[in-house]
């Protein structure tokens, strides 16, 4: 027996609704950051057995494209973080309360 | 000419504008030019068109203007000129521009604090008459009741004119005009609308179309109220007159709207706009026609009412309001000839009404104009000495008004009561006859207390005496003429040895044409006639001599001082009680204030108290309080922590989801 | 045997997701996103895309989660203090009943979407290397440049963002 498609769609739910409480929940900074990922990977799933299922290589692709902007913000974000750690020295985002009235 | 015929009731509404904009501080001459040149060039276009018109009547002739609405219901602003609304285009027009003329005397300098009202007493008045001209002209109702509210709202405006006077009055009785007049607009309308919605559409010419045997017939037809169509709208139209042309039991407003300045009372309340409910009954005479038991009533009502305010006006002190009840009297005589079924000659005494009726109040308003205000005529007397233009003026339109021979109101009241009795209504030929007695009685008696015997003011106003300047005088004098000569238009067969001179009534007789009847009087014995004119001659001059006598020379006995009153002092003291009553006007206005105005107070006060006060403040208040309670905890929501925000992203995507999956 | 491996390995994967999400030490979190990215790998290759799987693991795994630990250890980034957040029950509560409803909501849709929908045999394709270089060469040449780009521009915003603020006191980030 095969692994039915809806299997590997209803992982990918999973995991990105896990990555959203936490992104939600979380108050470290980096935490957040990584919950950020774990819901890229998720949809990086289900691309790819979407990609599988319609026999396209599309999903794959944009997978490829995803992983490569991932790199990137990861990049930036965490510079960005160095910066306000250096500024503020700490990265509990409950501190950074610049927009509250 | 013809083709101009919309230009008539335009100009005065032009003119109106034109000298509302003006302003209080425009230089009189410049509001006189524009406010007399107004009714002065409808005048001459008036009597332009009437000429032309005459060629080619009896055919009736309609002006378009513009189609005023569009789609599936059409009525055009159009004008109608047949012969009614000739007759009634010459009366507004004529005695209208007069009395603008005569205006300018009397309104040119009022006392504070009205010195700047002259402006505003013009762009009101000519106002009025363009709206009374709408009125008459108009082809449809609707125009006509542009017109008729029009008017409506002019005397308002101008009984209420004095509207700074400390005791309230004109304000008051400006409303009480207003909403008397309210009720039977309402009346109207709902006649109105029934017509618009049987026949679909307004126009006067369609509707009472007598040759249109569909027409007739819808009439017959069971309508509401157990009525026929025709009884139906017949009855609403008669209300709405009552109420415009102050017949029992909506004429209440008109004494008190003596209020106003005495122009005022000359053509509004005396020659025009309440002869409107006349015209209105006369235009749509068919219904009437084919409604046999609203017609009665309409006599009925004319009669008592004719009577009724002639009982008042025997013992009424304020010069104004004699002539005030005497109008009211006059306009029953209308009613009574319309409801009898003698249409033309109703119009015959609206148009000899017209001339001595406003010629009495223009002679009246000299009068108080010469005394600095007064009103009262037990402080008058002996005028004639020092205001003789005024006084013959006053005299012939006093004789006219009390039918005497050879007056125009004699002919005129006398086609009424022959055609009463022409239709078989002897009783209220008999009502007809004793009205005349006392009309005869309270014109002589107004004349006599105000003109003759010895002056009874004070030592100042006998030094203010004086006569009117010419620009009051002259239209005294016009329609002086108007009320000798206009009866001699409607000599009736009888006085003209065979000779068709009844040229009113042959004019006329087109718009009631198709109705049986109309020839009564024609079939009437001419001994029975004759019989007839001479009662009511003698009676109108048994009714005239008897204040007559007493003012007259004859009686040396009686001390100048004492002349006048002593007339008065008499009635009251051989009938105290019929004294009384007539005195204090049957108290109908105390009786309308507790049984109506009252309670409908009260009700108004609750209104605005309770439902308005409470009920829907209260709605709105706790609207108010639940959106600020709302706001206050909304206030929870604006953390300014990003997270929260996004938390509420997320629940939306949810609801989002929600939304799509489910 | 795919079945018993994806069990295996989803299960593993969900067990270090809820870790990264919910574990107090943000180094113990980097950690088990590496063990739920190796899982994720294993499902590409089962899935038939190797290529991905490899470079997932070369670059998320080798490079980013590499990257994140250095940020961790150059900030000296503590536990979460122990006590937990003060008066952001509500909200806690909130998100994870959110989270547990908008996965149910995805499952329900996939579920009436996909029932009874099996793969259809792997073909040749799909899975070479070949097909993947070409496609990527020829019609999505532009978004390959244009990613190249990007990386260009992430790598100098990251090395400004991250340098020595300049010499004068008080400049802002």
């Amino acid at each position: 027996m095969t692994v039915p498609v809806t299997w590997y769609l209803l992982l990918a739910a999973a995991l990105f609704a896990i990555g959203t409480a936490g992104v939600l929940t979380r108050r470290n900074g980096i935490t957040i950051f990584l919950s950020i990922e774990l819901m890229l990977n998720a949809v990086n799933l289900s691309f790819v057995a979407y990609s599988r299922l319609l026999d396209q290589l599309t999903g794959q692709l944009v997978v490829f494209f995803v992983l490569a902007v991932a790199a990137a913000e990861a990049a930036v974000g965490l510079a960005l973080f160095i910066a306000i750690y250096r500024h503020r020295r700490t990265i509990d985002i409950n501190r950074m309360n610049l927009m509250r009235w | 000419m013809l083709d101009w015929l919309w230009l008539i009731p335009l100009i005065p509404l032009a003119s109106a504008a034109v000298t509302g904009l003006l302003g209080p501080r425009a230089p009189k001459a410049a509001v006189t030019t524009v406010a007399v040149g107004g009714p002065g060039l409808a005048l001459l276009l008036a009597l332009g068109s009437l000429w032309e018109y005459a060629a080619i009547a009896p055919e009736p002739v309609t002006r378009t203007l513009y189609a005023w609405t569009a789609g599936t219901i059409e009525i055009p602003v159009a004008f109608l000129l047949d012969p009614l609304s000739a007759v009634m285009l010459f009366v507004v027009t004529f005695v209208g521009f007069w009395i603008h003329v005569y205006s300018v005397g009397y309104m040119g300098h009022e006392p504070a604090p009205y010195e700047h009202s002259y402006q505003r007493f013009f762009a009101y008045l000519n106002l009025f008459m363009a709206a009374m001209l709408l009125l008459i002209l108009g082809n449809n109702f609707l125009v006509s009741f542009v017109g008729w509210e029009g008017v409506g709202l002019c005397s308002y405006l101008l009984i209420g004119f004095y509207f700074q006077n400390d005791d309230r009055v004109p304000p008051q009785a400006g409303r009480k005009a207003f909403i008397v007049n309210r009720i039977g607009d309402f009346a109207f309308l709902v006649g109105m609308l029934t017509l618009f919605s049987v026949f679909g559409t307004l126009e006067y010419l369609e509707i009472f179309d007598a040759h249109n045997a569909a027409h007739v017939a819808a009439f017959g037809e069971p309508y509401a109220l157990g009525l026929t169509l025709a009884s139906f709208v017949a009855l609403c139209l008669f209300i709405g007159a009552t109420g415009k042309s102050a017949q029992i039991p909506l004429y209440v407003w008109l004494p008190d709207a003596m209020a106003g300045p005495t122009p005022v009372s000359a053509l509004i309340h005396a020659a025009t706009m309440v002869t409107a409910g006349v015209y209105i009954v006369v235009r749509t005479n068919l219904i009437f026609q084919l409604a046999g038991g609203v017609s009665m009533l309409v006599a009925c009502i004319g009669a008592a009412t004719a009577l009724f305010a002639a009982t008042m006006a025997l013992t009424q002190t304020d010069l104004k309001k004699v002539l005030a009840y005497s109008t009211v009297s006059q306009l029953g005589y209308m009613f009574l000839a319309a409801g009898v079924g003698a249409y033309t000659a109703a119009i015959f005494h609206l148009f000899t009404h017209a001339f001595f009726k406003a010629l009495l109040f223009l002679g009246a308003g000299s009068v108080i104009h010469a005394l600095g205000g007064e009103q009262d005529i037990r402080k008058m007397g002996g005028l004639r000495k020092y205001l003789p233009v005024t006084w013959v003026t006053f005299w012939i339109g006093s004789a006219a008004l009390a039918g005497l021979p050879l007056f125009s109101g004699f002919f005129s009241k006398d086609e009424i009561l022959a055609g009463a009795w022409a239709h078989g209504h002897w009783f209220l030929w008999g009502i007809g006859a004793l009205t005349a007695l006392l009309t005869a009685f309270y014109s002589f008696r107004l004349l006599g207390l105000t003109f003759h015997g010895g002056f009874r003011g004070t030592k100042q106003e006998r030094e203010h005496l004086h006569e009117s300047p010419a620009v009051m005088t002259v239209p005294l004098g016009i329609l002086a003429v108007g009320a000798l000569g206009a009866g001699y238009l409607g000599i009736p067969k009888v006085l003209s040895f065979g000779a068709e001179l009844n040229r009113f009534h042959h004019w006329l007789e087109p718009v009631v044409a198709h109705l049986s009847g109309h020839e009564a009087v024609a079939h009437l014995a001419v001994r029975t006639e004759w019989l007839l004119m001479g009662a009511t001659t003698f009676l109108a001059l048994l009714g005239a001599a008897i204040p007559g006598i007493f003012f007259s020379h004859a009686l040396p006995r009686f001390q100048p001082d004492y002349r006048g009153t002593a007339l008065d002092d008499g009635f009251a003291y051989f009938l105290p009680k019929v004294y009384t009553v007539l005195y204090f006007k049957y108290w109908v206005d105390e009786v309308y204030d507790k049984l109506i105005v009252r309670p409908l107070r009260r009700l108004a006060e609750f209104f605005w108290k309770f439902v308005d006060g409470i009920v829907i403040e209260g709605a709105i208040r706790v609207g108010t309080f639940l959106t600020e309670l709302a706001g206050d905890f909304g206030r929870f929501s604006t953390t300014g922590n990003v997270r929260d925000y996004l938390l509420y992203l997320f629940l939306g995507i949810i609801i989002l989801f929600w939304w799509v999956f489910v | 045997m795919e079945v018993a491996i994806f069990v295996i390995f989803a299960l593993l994967a969900l067990a270090s997701a809820v870790v990264v999400v919910a574990h107090r030490n943000p180094v113990y979190s980097t950690i088990s996103l590496v063990v739920t990215l190796v899982s994720l790998a294993v499902f590409f290759i089962l899935l038939g895309a190797p290529f991905i799987a490899a470079l997932q693991i070369l670059i998320y795994t080798g490079a980013i989660l590499v990257l994140f630990l250095f940020v961790i250890m150059l900030l000296n980034v503590s536990e979460e203090a122990t006590h937990p957040e003060s008066g952001r029950r509500i909200q806690r509560w909130l998100a994870i009943l959110g989270a547990v409803t908008f996965a149910l909501l995805l499952g329900l849709g996939v579920w009436n979407g996909y029932r009874g929908t099996d793969f259809a045999p792997m073909s040749e394709e799909l899975v070479s290397l070949k097909s993947l270089a070409s496609a990527l060469f020829s019609e999505y040449l532009l978004p390959f440049e244009i990613v190249g780009l990007l990386l260009l521009v992430a790598i100098i915003a990251a090395t400004v963002l991250a340098r020595k603020p300049p010499r004068e006191e008080g400049s802002t980030p």
